[in-house]
């Protein structure tokens, strides 16, 4: 049996070979350093979001260097994408005036977020850095702090309190109740749940990918070069998938900051 | 009795796949949410379809959170497993 540690191409074996499936699990996820410096292994999912991130802010640097009355082509996609976040999401939730001071971030968290996602398709590099928790644990801590901040900064220490938890006086005997699960759900699971869907997403969709790829290469070994086709097939679909999730999942971390930040701010009835 | 539960006990206790049977339990909700929100979303834009974008945003905002349980039962079995 092979170990179920080694990574599959590492063993020479095939179906009817007499050794397993070399399954992807949780190893498939944990890197050996490229080099060490000071201490810290620098490894390839970090290597990745350097990358991605000079990838964004070269182009972003690109776009708007000398930028026209009458926009050049690159100039006319950085203003697209920025566009995008600041119509479609940040005025859609916080409004035109409370909403503009908000866009930098929102609009470098979405492309952030959206970059980290897409090297999961980028040939050669193919890992979502986004699946490693860390990184949509991070952003969804910043966001936190951020929406905490606001909302005590906004309306003091007692107020603060009463936005988190939904005090409303006109709720009646149901109050207690609300009271309890509004605390919950804003102050322990919103956090939790904005960084576990898009990582969990982004480790499934991952997952997928790696079966299907590597059934695909185990199964080349006499009959199995049929089902071969159809599980490369399947990669295909699966990365076209991918490509759709990957937009989305971007979208919808944004589109979950800007609301949090929206009732954070929000009057108090 | 407690025969038949120690049988039951002792085979599952081989099974590493039951991580894959909790998935499958898992996604049995967000399967019939995810079906609910984009039929009423279809419906919606079959009713007025000059609101389009309206109906598709929040159509993926609620995909999102129903498909966040399905996906929160897939990487529990990788949390607890060995």
């Amino acid at each position: 049996m092979s170990d179920v540690t080694t990574l599959a191409f590492e063993t020479d074996c095939h179906i009817f070979d007499g050794c397993g499936f070399p399954a992807p699990g949780l190893h498939s996820f944990v890197f050996e350093p490229l080099f060490t410096v000071g201490g810290i292994d620098f490894n390839k999912p970090m290597l990745l979001a350097l990358l991605g991130t000079l990838a964004i802010v070269g182009f972003f640097w690109a776009a708007f260097n000398k930028p026209k009355v009458v926009p050049g082509k690159l100039q006319l996609v950085g203003e697209a994408g920025y566009d995008f976040v600041r119509r479609g999401i940040v005025y859609e939730t916080l409004g035109k005036k409370v909403g503009e001071k908000y866009v930098p971030f929102m609009v470098s968290l979405f492309f952030f977020v959206w970059m980290m996602n897409l090297w999961s398709i980028i040939p050669i590099a193919q890992f979502p850095v986004t699946s490693i928790i860390a990184f949509p644990a991070g952003l969804a801590a910043i966001v936190y702090i951020m929406w905490m901040y606001l909302t005590f900064k906004k309306h003091g220490f007692v107020g603060g309190w009463k936005n988190v938890t939904g005090y409303d006086k006109s709720l009646g005997p149901i109050l207690p109740l609300v009271v309890v699960l509004e605390f919950f759900s804003n102050v322990l699971v919103r956090p939790f749940t904005h960084a576990v869907r898009l990582f969990a997403n982004m480790f499934a969709g991952h997952l997928l990918l790696l079966m299907f790829t590597i059934a695909s290469w185990y199964l080349l070994n006499d009959i199995g070069i049929a089902y071969a086709g159809v599980s490369f097939v399947m990669t295909i679909a699966m990365t076209a998938f991918e490509l759709f999730i990957q937009a989305v999942q971007a979208y919808v971390f944004v589109l979950l900051a800007c609301t949090y930040v929206q009732g954070a701010l929000a009057e108090h009835h | 009795m407690s025969a038949a539960l120690q049988n039951i006990a002792a085979v599952t206790g081989d099974l590493k796949a039951l991580g894959s049977i909790g998935y499958g339990l898992a996604a049995i909700g967000p399967g019939v949410g995810v079906g609910i929100i984009f039929g009423n979303g279809t419906q919606a834009l079959a009713r007025q379809p000059e609101a389009a974008g309206l109906i598709r945003a929040n159509q993926i905002l609620g995909f999102a959170f129903c498909e966040a349980l399905a996906l929160i039962g897939i990487v529990m079995p990788f949390v607890y497993g060995s």
